[in-house]
């Protein structure tokens, strides 16, 4: 069995956008102690999406010409919107902090048990990178977790946004489940994935969707907005440093 | 090689100045081939800052101790763990400041954490996130002072 490419990019694709976003919030959120929080957990995701960009490098390397895999700067930095392999989930906008904490939700009740599947799995790099990240990911559920119940069960205010975010992110996440890596098919993790969050919604008072998924042709302009901005400086200036 | 082994033990955490990346059990291994050193190292958090200075200060200490030719090669398997940390850097982390973690392999919630100011156990987590990724934010019931732990991974 091989990995592919574009499996691991993904993985790494998912964190790192994910990690860009959270970033974004730094000196943003409700409170002090959330602005510490949201830095560290993309953090995290920032450490995963190295460690799985790399990876992607070296199987795009393996059995190739010297030097035709790239590098995590080269794999983040410049890949054009087009080549990147993330599901849709983690680039949507977030207008409030609702969506922050609803998109953390989906996304680390995804990321658990997918990193937990990697660490018994047969590619022994995803298995090394899932054994890590899988605890990192508990913190990460946990706290997006704790947030929703905090929001959709406090205030009328709190529940309605909390509501509308959970309901405009909603049909992105179908789009979780969509392929597999190693062998692993992401599908195998939805009944996980909907006991978590269902657990959770009926914690917070919140009411599960009942809405299709998003149409594929929707425009990616958010990622490539995003993009742009991540990628300025390293395009502008190849190789800087601090 | 104890003692090139004992020069690399020294090198202190950059973000945990109190203790010595050996004592945080970072510090995996350290080999000698032909006068060049590797040494491998594991990462805390997968997105710890910390980790290139402590490539860099490792192999500046080396290179000071007179081995100008060394590698750091970073290993995530089998992944750190709190546990790993040695009775003696627990003790160090605990008189800094900052208490030390519980088990990790136990529900580490249901243990007690320490006020590091006046040892009262009437402590409370504000937030699980602190002002580094291995650390979490408490407040101690009898002396109200806010004060870091280090969660159990």
């Amino acid at each position: 069995m091989t990995t592919r490419v574009d499996d691991v990019l993904r993985l790494g694709d998912d964190a790192l956008i994910a990690a860009q976003r959270l970033g974004s919030w730094y000196a943003s959120s409700p409170e002090m102690e959330e602005d510490v929080a949201l830095a560290n957990i993309g953090l995290d995701q920032l450490g995963a999406a190295r460690l799985l960009l790399t990876y992607a490098g070296t199987l795009e390397g393996a059995g190739a010409p010297e030097g035709a895999g790239r590098d995590e700067d080269a794999l983040a930095y410049l890949r054009s919107p087009e080549e990147f392999r993330n599901c849709r989930l983690v680039e949507r906008p977030e207008p409030d902090f609702g969506h922050v904490i609803a998109k953390l939700l989906f996304l680390s009740a995804f990321q658990l048990p997918l990193y937990i599947a990697l660490r018994s799995g047969a590619d022994e790099q995803l298995a090394a990178i899932g054994a890590k990240a899988c605890k990192e990911s508990a913190y990460h559920l946990d706290h997006s977790s704790l947030w929703t119940v905090r929001l959709g069960d406090g205030t009328a205010v709190s529940h309605d946004r909390m509501q509308a975010a959970v309901d405009t992110l909603w049909p992105y996440v179908d789009e979780l489940f969509a392929g597999g890596v190693a062998g692993l098919s992401f599908e195998s993790l939805r009944p996980t994935w909907e006991s978590t969050v269902d657990g959770v919604l009926a914690s917070a008072t919140l009411r599960r969707p009942a809405v299709g998924a998003a149409s594929p042709d929707e425009s990616r302009d958010e990622l490539v907005a995003l993009l742009a901005e991540m990628q300025e400086l390293h395009r502008a200036h190849p190789g800087a440093r601090w | 090689m104890t003692a090139v082994r004992d020069v690399v033990a020294a090198v202190v955490d950059p973000e945990l100045r109190v203790v010595t990346i050996d004592e945080l059990g970072i510090l995996r291994d350290v080999a000698e081939e032909s006068g060049r050193i590797t040494v491998t190292i594991t990462p805390t958090y997968t997105g710890c800052p910390a980790m290139d200075v402590i490539r860099s200060d490792i192999r500046r200490a080396l290179a000071a101790a007179g081995h100008p030719e060394s590698e750091v090669v970073t290993v995530l398997s089998p992944a750190w763990t709190t546990d790993w940390i040695s009775p003696a850097g627990r003790d160090k982390l605990a008189r800094a400041g900052v208490a030390p973690p519980g088990p990790a392999h136990v529900v580490p919630l249901t243990l007690a954490v320490r006020c590091t100011h006046c040892g009262s156990p009437d402590t409370s987590q504000i937030s699980r996130f602190g002002s580094t990724a291995c650390k979490a934010l408490w407040r101690c019931g009898a002396c109200s002072e806010p004060f870091d732990a280090m969660k159990a991974l």
